[in-house]
């Protein structure tokens, strides 16, 4: 399918998903109320099938005061891509996990609890994952500081 | 009137029962190639549950990408996954492409893909001699090694190091194919040819090795799909998808070669898929060796710092490994916003926990070591 094509495919199934500015390839983003069931339609709808999670991770709009969480999902059987992303806060960031539809997210959401401390609902083990278990803080959030971290040069 | 000779049941005593325990097998465990840590949830001598343990080699690529400007990031990523380094260099030079508007050649293109694919080879080269040594067959590693040797003299030549390689850049390629390249490439498919069948003869055809693969670690193509396997590992299960063939980049798409994919989905047909994908890399390099297209190596300045619009990109290349991906967020400056990369072990790996239970602890040995893992490209 098309970038436009996915697009309304999508806007289709979820009214208030928005398309996603300036990303090279088909993106929206989805509110987080709605967003498994939104999730497990891309899934299953036989002309969509993302039947795999290409990967998940996290933008620290430090700004805005939120969480980008991005999914980049894939179709081995269309062969195509969509980008699904939702915002949650920064300080209250909770998310429904997606373990249920791709098992991979099980690890792929314990690095983003691990670097960015995003709280996934419904996951069986949010664990840190490449940290240590009392590793104090998020390090892939913007304002994330230790003792051993130099200053650039400005 | 009691035996005289007794039998070892009866030494033990009937009844005797097992017990679940825990066995720690890593991090510094030969056969988990790297600092990974398996928890082995164990009955005896067959396995109940995997825990990797992961982040004993984490170096927080992506955070320091967040202070590095687009060419010095390309520095870090031949540190992930060491046995695919150009690979890797190349999915951030294109993913800056892509976004920056970068134009490359068709040299560029080409010494790009030429130099990939000897990588795949001596990557795979490297797998399958490591895979012989898993198995208990320290010959291959010998071999291997011997072979993968001669790949590393040519990239040397060109490139200036031996393993952690830094060639590819956004705009280009860091310095010209050396004089030799050529004709050793050449004389390197010669003399790999007949080896490869060699390869073939001593582990291939053993029937111990096919014993210890065959029907051994099935991977579903469903359960693959959803895993994130790629690489090697989704297309012995069946799946076809190679971003060289549905997506082309580089000069792929002027080339001719087949996709490997297996049948079941068994060690075996990941050995094979491997060994297979091989022959498809020397296919390539003689279909591209031949005729290199004159043209510059390099069309930007070499230190240029780069400046990307604002928004998202998502690139991706095939690894020897799988699907090396990389998401640059950029805000408009000449040091990514955020950058994150998707790699292939880090995916891979979680199939071991769905493919071992049930199977004895020297059967993991073997599907680990036929998922092809490389830890530091798991840890970033």
């Amino acid at each position: 399918m098309e970038t436009h094509e996915l697009i309304s495919a999508v806007q289709a199934l979820e009214p208030a998903a928005v398309p996603r500015e300036k990303v090279d390839r088909a993106a929206v983003v989805a509110p987080v109320e709605r967003f498994l069931e939104l999730m497990a339609r891309l899934r299953d709808e036989p002309d969509l099938r993302f039947d795999m999670l290409c990967t998940h991770t996290a933008i620290d709009w430090i700004a805005e005061a939120r969480l980008e969480l991005v999914y980049c999902l894939y179709s081995t059987v269309h062969r195509h891509y969509l980008v699904v992303s939702a915002s949650v806060p920064r300080e209250a960031a909770v998310m429904p996990s997606m373990q249920a539809l791709w098992p991979i997210a099980e690890w792929q959401e314990r690095e983003v609890y691990d670097l960015f401390g995003v709280r996934y609902t419904g996951h069986p083990d949010l664990r840190r994952i490449l940290l240590d278990d009392d590793w104090q803080g998020f390090p892939l959030r913007k304002d994330y500081r230790d003792d051993f971290m130099l200053e650039g040069p400005k | 009137m009691s035996a005289i000779v007794t039998t070892l049941e009866q030494r033990i005593g009937r009844g005797a029962t097992t017990q679940e325990f825990f066995v720690n097998m890593g991090p510094q465990h030969p056969s988990t190639h790297g600092v990974l840590r398996l928890v082995l949830k164990l009955e005896g001598e067959t396995v109940k549950d995997v825990i990797p343990v992961l982040g004993y080699v984490h170096r927080g690529v992506e955070k320091m990408g967040e202070h590095l400007s687009y060419r010095q990031f390309v520095h870090l990523t031949d540190r992930l996954d060491y046995l695919s380094a150009l690979a890797n260099n190349w999915a951030v030079a294109k993913a800056v492409e892509k976004a920056a508007g970068i134009e490359t050649n068709e040299r560029i293109e080409t010494i790009r893909t030429l130099v990939a694919e000897l990588q795949r080879i001596a990557s795979h080269q490297l797998w399958w001699g490591v895979f012989g040594m898993d198995l208990g067959a320290f010959t291959p590693f010998l071999y291997g090694f011997r072979d993968r040797e001669r790949i590393t003299d040519i990239l040397e030549e060109t490139i200036g190091a031996r393993l952690t390689m830094n060639y590819i850049q956004p705009g280009g390629v860091m310095f010209d194919l050396h004089p030799d390249f050529q004709r050793k490439v050449k004389e390197f498919i010669a003399y790999f040819r007949p080896k490869l069948e060699e390869y073939e003869t001593l582990l291939s055809r053993n029937i111990i090795a096919q014993e210890r693969m065959r029907g051994v670690g099935v991977l579903e193509a469903a359960q693959a799909v959803a895993l994130g396997a790629t690489g090697p590992v989704l297309r012995a299960s069946g799946v076809a998808h190679d971003l060289r063939k549905s997506e082309p980049y580089g000069v792929y798409g002027k080339v001719e070669f087949d996709v490997p994919v297996g049948a079941r989905g068994d060690c075996w047909d990941r050995y094979w898929v491997r060994i297979e994908e091989i022959r498809q890399s020397l296919r390539i390099i003689e279909q591209l060796i031949e005729n290199i297209p004159e043209g510059k190596h390099l069309l930007v300045k070499p230190a240029v710092r780069t400046k990307v619009p604002e928004g998202i990109t998502y690139s991706q290349v095939e690894t020897a490994r799988g699907v090396f991906g990389v998401l640059l967020v950029s805000d408009g400056k000449d040091v990514p916003y955020r950058i994150h990369v998707r790699t292939p072990n880090f995916n891979n790996l979680w199939a071991i926990t769905r493919i071992a239970p049930g199977w004895r602890v020297a059967d993991l040995v073997t599907m680990i070591s036929s998922l092809d893992i490389v830890v530091p490209d798991i840890d970033r």
